[in-house]
């Protein structure tokens, strides 16, 4: 073994990785399902999933179930190998992009070998990523044309649109970070963030810089949205107007492909709004001694969910949950425990802690739109990307450049 | 309301100035005026009714139609109007043979006549002179029959 | 792929059919959508799919068997049509229902068009994609739909109204339960309010979409809230009043422009006017007093008396078997349903069963305009003006 490492060290290291990662996304991928049900239906004023496992926690894994089990037709008439080649694309290169996404400042030993906490550093990472993303709409245009029936053609005909339109204004919205960053890679635009404004306010993109790039982040979130086809730019999927849009003709796994690509685009964007607008995995304290004891933030959160965990668990309907949920919480206050035993751990999650912690609030953002508001037009979803965001994402390129030259002056 | 008051009736008057024999018999039971037309006078008369200015019935509230098998003529076609200036409502009355149930279309009169029109059509079998898309309406397109009229038993055809 | 002409020249189209099966035309509505892209160039509904002949049916049943016929027309609405079809039968026979069981009429009436507004409002909030605000409507709606379990035993297919009054004695403790729903429903209102009508997605989606001029509305025959909001103060409970309601003062609430914003607008302010009623009512309802007309021979007789008095007995045993004569001729009544002018015109040859029973159904006349509203428009219009029409298919269909 050790010589099969010694010879290929990066390929090992990389399947490993990719592996570890893969396991930790598409688990994530399914609970953010659950995570959206619950939330939506808290909103809504109801319960959500409740019935299979406590707290319907095991709902992913019963739907999971659920789309392998179930028959797989494909329309008369589709056009077959692009037909099963759609919903492959979609998924694979949504989850391709988290090659290139860093999770924290540290590097970690596997087998011996140093590297990154993330699959790929790629000095040209947002660059990579963006060209991934550009190329998922080819699964939504190509599953709506193959499927050889109207609904689909006109949700694919949208999303063709609404994707390639929304494109050339997220990638517009982010040029201010990089003229600010000095670099493609993921790591260096986290790394330029370092530091505080007056000692405390700390130096993100969003507030600090030559040009606080509010404007750009706020191009960034409609135009990710919309990138990601999620409300209230959701019109490929309008169910209201187009059934189910482009994967109307899809069942069983072909659609949990689709579903998933569409929850790991929402993941990579969230990623790299907090990447280039919030400072990525930098805490929003500083590391003076007076802010140490946040250090202890994710201990603090780890056993206060953990004992929620054990106490609700004692008192829940089920055996099940009486028996899991008190197991969740113990462990959950077993990591929080060893945060505290070990400091090394505890500095090691600082990142990746603050990093997950900002990419679920922007979920969460995503859920809460989802709830709250209605769905626009086609001709109004293109007007306000073509008349509204390029715009303001070309002034504030031109603005951040401005007041950087400005400042070399 | 007496019978001399009912002559006097606004609507009576005036389709009897356009044609005497436009209202033919006029009664009121229940505090509903009802007019019968001839049948050939239907549209003439609804045109009147909608445009005079002291009548303006320019709400077609229901076109429906009564079987009255086996007498003859078995058919009554039911038009009730309502005036929105001048709150009050009207029903004309056409009889229609069985042998040849045929009236003016009045959808040039009222276009909300269109689906009514082809309601009648498709329960009753009366032909509306003048309607472009005289089709069933809530039957299948082969349906074969005429349900509402009186000799169509309720279990449907044995 | 068919070529039409347009003003702009000859496009291709491609036809699409949207419904039966869909998820925005409430039921089984079916349009054939000539497409231009995504422009609509021409709209052909096609209804029946749910076409159960009610009318027919009632013609084998007697007068009072019928009642239940009229609930399912509009489910959403069934007091609506309960109380047109007996006012109707009521005209025919000449029968005064006793003011008590006027009043509950109203209150009852009033507090369907509240429930049924509040689907309406949820289901084209949810057709044009605020999914929260169809949960929010149903929970008030359910507690609306326990007042009629409370009254009928039923929530929905409610039967209440009978012919010369109501089928029995309000249930204990329903003021309260309406007293509730009174204070409950203004500031459940304004929730929805405060979620849609400043929001600019839900004004972008629905101002200026189906219009639909007031002369051509009238033209149309429409009527309900979409004829007021188009500007037409045309309302039956004002203008011809039935059932006591010229006793009671209430707004008709009407807006000029004429388009789905409009239409949403009349809607909700027809929610907080039948509040007002339902207030009223609740304070004109004496404790006590007959709720059924006195006509032996029509309205079934008090238990008690069936008991005790030979008559009675006879009459009870009349009524059910072979129902009661209505002298002939025939009787067209109309009332203001949530979706607007329900009419219903009932025939009767002297024998106990009806001759004809036809229902003027609102949705169905007001459907007619549904061309008109989208030529020229997108497909999410469609949706939009769908929605606004307000569309129960069981009525439409019959």
């Amino acid at each position: 073994m050790n010589a099969v490492v010694a010879q290929f060290p990066l390929l090992i290291v990389s399947i490993i990785k990719i592996v570890v990662l893969l396991v930790i996304v598409l688990t994530a991928l399914a609970y953010l399902s659950w995570f959206e049900r619950k939330v939506i239906a808290r909103i809504q004023t109801r319960w959500g999933p409740y019935r299979v496992g406590p707290h319907g926690l095991l709902q992913p894994l019963a739907d999971g179930l659920k789309f392998l089990f179930k028959e797989d037709p494909a329309p008369l008439g589709a056009e077959r190998f692009v037909y099963y080649l759609a919903p492959f694309l979609a998924m694979s290169l949504a989850l391709t992009t988290f090659a290139v996404i860093p999770f924290g400042p540290q590097e970690i030993r596997i087998f011996g070998q140093r590297t990154p906490l993330g699959i790929a550093d790629v000095n040209i990472g947002l660059l990579v990523l963006f060209a991934i993303t550009s190329l998922g709409v080819y699964g939504v245009a190509l599953a709506g044309w193959s499927s050889n029936s109207k609904y689909p053609l006109l949700g694919g005909l949208r999303s063709s649109a609404q994707m390639m339109s929304y494109e050339l204004a997220l990638t517009m919205s982010v040029v201010g970070v990089l003229l600010m960053a000095g670099s493609f890679s993921l790591r260096e635009i986290i790394a330029a963030q370092q530091g505080r404004t007056w000692g405390f306010l700390p130096r993100w993109n969003i507030i600090a810089g030559p040009f606080p790039q509010i404007i750009g982040f706020f191009c960034y979130i409609v135009a990710a949205v919309a990138e990601t086809n999620r409300a209230p730019f959701d019109l490929p999927e309008a169910e209201s107007e187009l059934v189910a849009g482009f994967h109307t003709e899809y069942a069983s796994f072909k659609f949990a492909m689709f579903f998933m690509g569409e929850y790991a685009n929402m993941i990579t964007v969230s990623c790299l709004a907090t990447i280039m607008f919030f400072g990525g995995w930098i805490s929003p304290f500083p590391a003076t001694p007076l802010w140490a004891w946040t250090l202890f933030l994710p201990t603090v959160l780890f056993a206060a969910l953990g004992f929620y965990l054990i106490f609700d668990g004692l008192r829940y309907e089920t055996i099940l949950g009486r028996i899991l949920l008190p197991v969740l919480g113990i462990a959950l206050c077993a990591l929080a425990a060893l945060f505290v035993v070990f400091p090394g751990v505890n500095g090691f999650v600082q990142g990746p802690f603050w990093f997950l912690l900002k990419i679920l609030v922007f979920l969460f953002i995503y859920v809460w739109a989802r709830g709250t508001l209605p769905r626009l037009r086609y001709d109004q979803l293109m007007s306000i990307g073509w008349k509204l965001l390029l715009p303001l994402s070309l002034a504030n390129v031109l603005l951040t450049s401005l007041a950087l030259v400005l400042r070399q002056k | 309301m007496e019978i001399a008051d009912l002559e006097r009736h606004p609507a009576v008057e005036r389709l009897r100035a356009w044609n005497p024999r436009a209202a033919e018999e006029v009664s009121e039971s229940r505090g509903e005026v009802a007019i019968g037309v001839p049948r050939e006078l239907l549209r003439g008369a609804a045109e009147r009714l909608r445009d005079d200015p002291a009548l303006l019935f320019n709400l077609l509230s229901d076109i429906t139609c009564v079987d009255r098998f086996p007498a003859e003529p078995r058919f009554e076609l039911h038009v009730h109007l309502v005036s929105i200036p001048h709150r009050a409502r009207l029903r004309l009355r056409v009889r229609l043979s069985g042998e040849n149930p045929v009236v003016d279309s009045l959808l040039l009169v009222w276009p909300g006549a269109n689906w009514m029109e082809r309601e009648v059509f498709d329960l009753f079998g009366i032909r509306f002179e003048g309607h472009p898309d005289l089709r069933r309406i809530v039957l299948p397109q082969d349906f074969e029959g005429y349900p509402l009229r009186r000799d169509y038993p309720v279990e449907g055809p044995r | 792929m068919t070529t039409v002409e347009t003003a702009s020249g000859p496009v291709q189209t491609m036809v699409l059919n949207m419904g039966p099966q869909h998820p925005s035309t409430h039921g089984v509505l079916r349009i054939l959508l000539e497409l231009d892209g995504e422009t609509v160039v021409k709209a052909v509904p096609d209804v029946g799919y749910l076409h159960t002949g009610i009318e027919k049916s009632c013609e084998a049943k007697t007068y009072s068997q019928a009642i239940t016929l009229t609930d399912r027309l509009d489910y959403l609405a069934p007091l609506s049509n309960n109380l047109c079809y007996c006012l109707a039968v009521e005209k025919l026979l000449g029968l005064e229902v006793p003011k008590r069981a006027q009043y509950i009429r109203v209150m009852l009436t009033e507090l369907t068009r509240i429930a049924s507004h509040l689907v309406w409002l949820g289901s084209h909030a949810i057709d044009l994609g605020a999914m929260s605000v169809f949960l929010y409507c149903f929970r008030e709606r359910e507690e609306i739909l326990n007042i009629f379990e409370m009254f009928s035993g039923q929530r929905m297919m409610t039967s209440y109204f009978r012919i010369g009054g109501v089928a029995v004695e309000p249930p204990p403790g329903w003021q309260k339960a309406v007293e509730r729903i009174l204070d409950l429903m203004p500031g459940r209102i304004q929730e929805y309010e405060d979620l849609l009508t400043q929001n600019r997605i839900w004004i972008a989606r629905t101002k200026g979409v189906g219009t639909l001029r007031p002369e051509d509305a009238i033209a149309l025959s429409v009527t309900g809230p979409m004829l007021r909001a188009a500007g037409v103060a045309y309302d039956i409970r004002k203008v011809f009043p039935y059932s006591s309601y010229d006793e009671f003062a209430f707004d008709i609430p009407t807006r000029t422009e004429s388009d789905c914003y409009a239409r949403y607008l009349v809607r909700v302010a027809e929610m907080r006017e039948s509040l007002k009623i339902v207030r009223q009512a609740m304070a004109k309802i004496p404790p006590e007093g007959p709720i059924k007309a006195d006509a032996p021979g029509i309205v079934p007789p008090q238990r008690e008396k069936m008991k005790t008095e030979m008559e009675a007995l006879i009459y009870h045993f009349k009524i059910f078997t072979e129902g009661f004569a209505p002298p002939p001729g025939e009787a067209y009544q109309t009332v203001e349903s949530p979706r607007g002018e329900l009419g219903v015109f009932v025939a009767s040859d002297g024998t106990p069963k009806p001759l004809r029973v036809h229902v003027r159904a609102p949705s169905f006349v007001n459907l007619q305009a549904l061309p008109q509203l989208v030529v020229g428009r997108l497909i999410a219009d469609v949706v939009a003006c769908i929605g606004t029409i307000d569309i129960i298919l069981g009525e439409v269909d019959r």
